[in-house]
């Protein structure tokens, strides 16, 4: 099986990374941002896993166990945010909760 | 028994913490208990001392108790020392048995009062320090005292602080007795850099030893101090205050503003009487001052509508004449007019105040009349205070304490004949006053109903003290009538002796003084009981107008002030509003504002800014890391 090198995994990673959070950034729909949150998450998951594997730990994977438990976690904040947003506004976009501005 | 000595200050103090610290949860009885009973206790404590030490003086006639040493830096070592000698010892006994009278009666008459927990609290403290300034062992002991009364006096003043105007004249007596109380502190200052002691006892021994006499030191110490006595006492030209003063319950007039705390300069000078005897100046200054005093306060009070301001200016004038005493080196005389006043100006202003009281707080005296037969109780006690005051001659007690100060007045050698004149004078206007008071206020058409029922907290403290300002004064009978000078021979061992007249002179002295306050009286009669139409005739024409308005302002010296010292001051603060330190206030609250405004300006409100201001700051922060 032919190895993928560190650089070329973590390149991966930031990649998606940076998508991630142009999502986050420029998608105005909450479920998109929830979206992108969670390539968000999966991009550090994946540089910790590929650190683990250049190192020849377990640690990465372990790691990427506690994120996607705390993705869960996230996710399911992230929705009920989301239906109290589409109550109160009739809407998915986060524009239209700005009132707490200074 | 002389042991004991640390619970009369002690006592009062107690009951001043527990009522500060309970005085809301408690009914009003136990608040009455405690804040009288912790006075009367001490005035008990006063009383055993005091005869204790009458009986057998300990050795050297004095007797201290140093209870701990307050603060220790090197020569500077003031104790908490409490000094007792023949003159404390009646300071103690007349301050606590006279506070406790008045707190008995302030039991029944602040009844209906809210305050009435604060009320003791702040009497109690009164007491407290006024007895720790009569039996301080050192100058600096003796101002915290004098400081402790002078808060009191304030906060009792402004005791009711929903009006304003109380507020106000709680704040003109404390900024004026202020006055003084710098010139005081100056005195203290220069003392200990001169005599490097603040100890009373051992500073009087070694003034004389250091100063010669009537030189500049010695002239600036007495002045100073006696700036301190002239403020505390309400004499020239510092006065201004106590009329003001009567903003407060009757029962604090009574106790702090004419029987105790404005007699704390006539103690103080007499406490310090060798400094003023080192400069003669000074010590006729203080003669001077009383002399002129009394005439001034005395025309005053004879213009008076209000009855308690009548009072006030009664008080100033009397203790014109411990002045006046103290002044010509009639230190026994002016002490011993300081117990009789005590009695009967207490007895006056609860009399007053029942009065007050039992007409709806009416205290227009014009609007009183005919309560001789309303009120029997309150009409003799006060009488027996008027004819103490006014001192008719033998039955009073004020005949015997005016007399020896006039005849000490005589005796002197610096003017003694005009400051004699100025007390003879005076007598005519304290009879004449103190009869208008009475027949305006208990004869003629009644007025007003009276509505009080006078219970027995109130008519038992009135008649001890009608009871003790008749007999108060035969403690001390001149060598003309019966010779018993124990009050003075008693003093004698703390204060020195007064020059002996003649006993022809002091006859006609005698028989000058009743004269006049006889014919006083007979004046009274004339004018304002048996045609008080002459009195008007008089005020309407031009120049009796002028005059009546003239003395009814106390001389104008309010006006003077206003000019000479309020307005300019409030004229330079205005100016001052916005000087450089105020600049840089405005600059730091601008800047924080404007921050203010920037950093709102980025809280829009949009979540995906917020986001992207993470972003951006996470960014930097690795920036940082890998760059640097």
């Amino acid at each position: 099986m032919a190895s993928i090198s560190m650089e070329q995994g973590l390149l991966l990673a930031g990649v998606l990374f940076s998508l991630g959070l142009i999502g986050v950034l420029a998608r105005r729909n909450i479920i998109f941002i929830l979206v992108s949150l969670e390539v968000m998450l999966n991009a550090a998951g994946l540089a910790f896993v590929v650190a683990g594997y250049r190192w020849g730990q377990a640690d990465g994977q372990i790691i990427f166990l506690f994120i996607l438990t705390m993705a869960a976690a996230e996710v399911s904040v992230g929705l009920a945010l989301a239906l109290q947003l589409y109550r109160h506004f009739k809407t998915l976009d986060v524009d239209a909760a700005s009132k707490m501005r200074g | 028994m002389l042991d004991l000595l640390f619970l009369v200050p002690l006592l009062p103090l107690a009951g001043f913490a527990v009522l500060v610290a309970l005085g809301n949860r408690m009914n009003r009885g136990l608040v009455a208990t405690v804040g009288a009973g912790s006075v009367g206790l001490a005035a008990l404590v006063a009383v055993l001392i005091g005869f204790s030490f009458i009986a057998s003086a300990p050795e050297g006639d004095a007797f201290t108790q140093t209870v701990w040493t307050w603060i220790d830096v090197g020569s500077f070592k003031p104790e908490i020392a409490f000094y007792l000698d023949s003159l404390s010892v009646i300071m103690i006994m007349v301050v606590a048995v006279v506070s406790f009278l008045i707190h008995l009666y302030s039991a029944d008459y602040m009844l209906g009062d809210e305050g009435y927990a604060r009320f003791f609290a702040y009497m109690n403290l009164f007491v407290a320090s006024m007895l720790t300034l009569v039996l301080a062992d050192n100058l600096v002991l003796l101002y915290l005292g004098w400081e402790g009364v002078g808060i009191c006096s304030y906060l009792l003043i402004g005791f009711w602080y929903k009006d304003p105007a109380n507020g106000r004249s709680a704040r003109k007596a404390f900024i004026v007795t202020r006055v003084g109380d710098t010139a005081m502190l100056v005195g203290l200052l220069l003392l200990f850099t001169h005599l490097d002691t603040l100890q009373i006892q051992p500073l009087m021994e070694r003034a004389p030893e250091h100063w010669i006499e009537g030189s500049r030191i010695a002239v600036v110490a007495a002045a100073l101090i006696m700036g301190g006595a002239l403020g505390k006492s309400a004499q020239l030209p510092l006065q201004v205050w106590l009329p003001d003063a009567m903003a407060g319950p009757t029962p604090t007039s009574a106790l702090i503003h004419a029987a105790t705390m404005v007699t704390a300069g006539v103690y103080l000078i007499a406490r310090t009487h060798v400094l003023f005897e080192m400069a003669p100046v000074i010590h006729t200054t203080v003669a001077a001052v009383g002399a002129g005093t009394l005439v001034l306060a005395g025309f005053t009070a004879l213009t008076q509508r209000d009855i308690k301001r009548c009072l006030a200016y009664s008080t100033i004038s009397q203790i014109g004449y411990m002045f006046l005493a103290v002044g010509v080196g009639a230190w026994s005389a002016g002490i011993f007019h300081f117990m009789t006043h005590a009695f009967f100006k207490a007895l006056l202003f609860m009399g007053a105040g029942t009065i007050i009281l039992g007409l709806h707080h009416e205290q227009d005296m014009f609007k009183m009349g005919g309560l001789r037969k309303q009120t029997p109780v309150v009409f003799w006690t006060f009488l027996a205070g008027s004819i103490s005051l006014a001192a008719l001659p033998l039955v009073t007690a004020g005949f015997y304490s005016k007399d020896a100060i006039l005849a000490g007045a005589w005796a002197s050698d610096a003017g003694g004949r005009w400051l004699w004149a100025a007390g003879l004078f005076g007598a005519v206007l304290t009879s004449l006053y103190t009869f208008r008071m009475i027949f305006l206020t208990f004869f003629g058409e009644v007025q007003t109903p009276f509505h009080y029922k006078v219970g027995i907290r109130i008519w038992l403290p009135l008649v001890v003290l009608a009871f003790l300002s008749i007999v108060g004064g035969f403690v001390d009978l001149p060598e003309t009538l019966g010779h018993r000078l124990w009050f003075s021979d008693f003093l004698h061992t703390s204060l020195p002796e007064t020059e002996e007249l003649a006993k022809s002179t002091v006859a006609n002295l005698q028989i000058a003084a009743a004269l006049v306050s006889l014919g006083g009286v007979a004046l009274a009669y004339l004018l304002f009981l048996r045609s008080p139409q002459l009195v008007g005739s008089l005020v309407r024409t031009p120049l009796g107008k002028a005059l009546h308005q003239f003395w009814f302002v106390g001389w104008g010296f309010d006006w003077l002030y206003d000019r000479l010292l309020v307005r300019p001051f409030v004229w330079v603060a205005r100016a001052n509003r916005s000087d450089l330190f105020d600049q840089i206030y405005v600059f730091i609250a601008w800047t924080a504002r404007i921050a203010n405004g920037v950093l709102s300006d980025t809280q829009t409100g949009r979540l995906r800014w917020y986001a992207a201001g993470v972003a951006f700051g996470g960014i930097v922060a690795v920036a940082i890391v890998v760059l640097i």
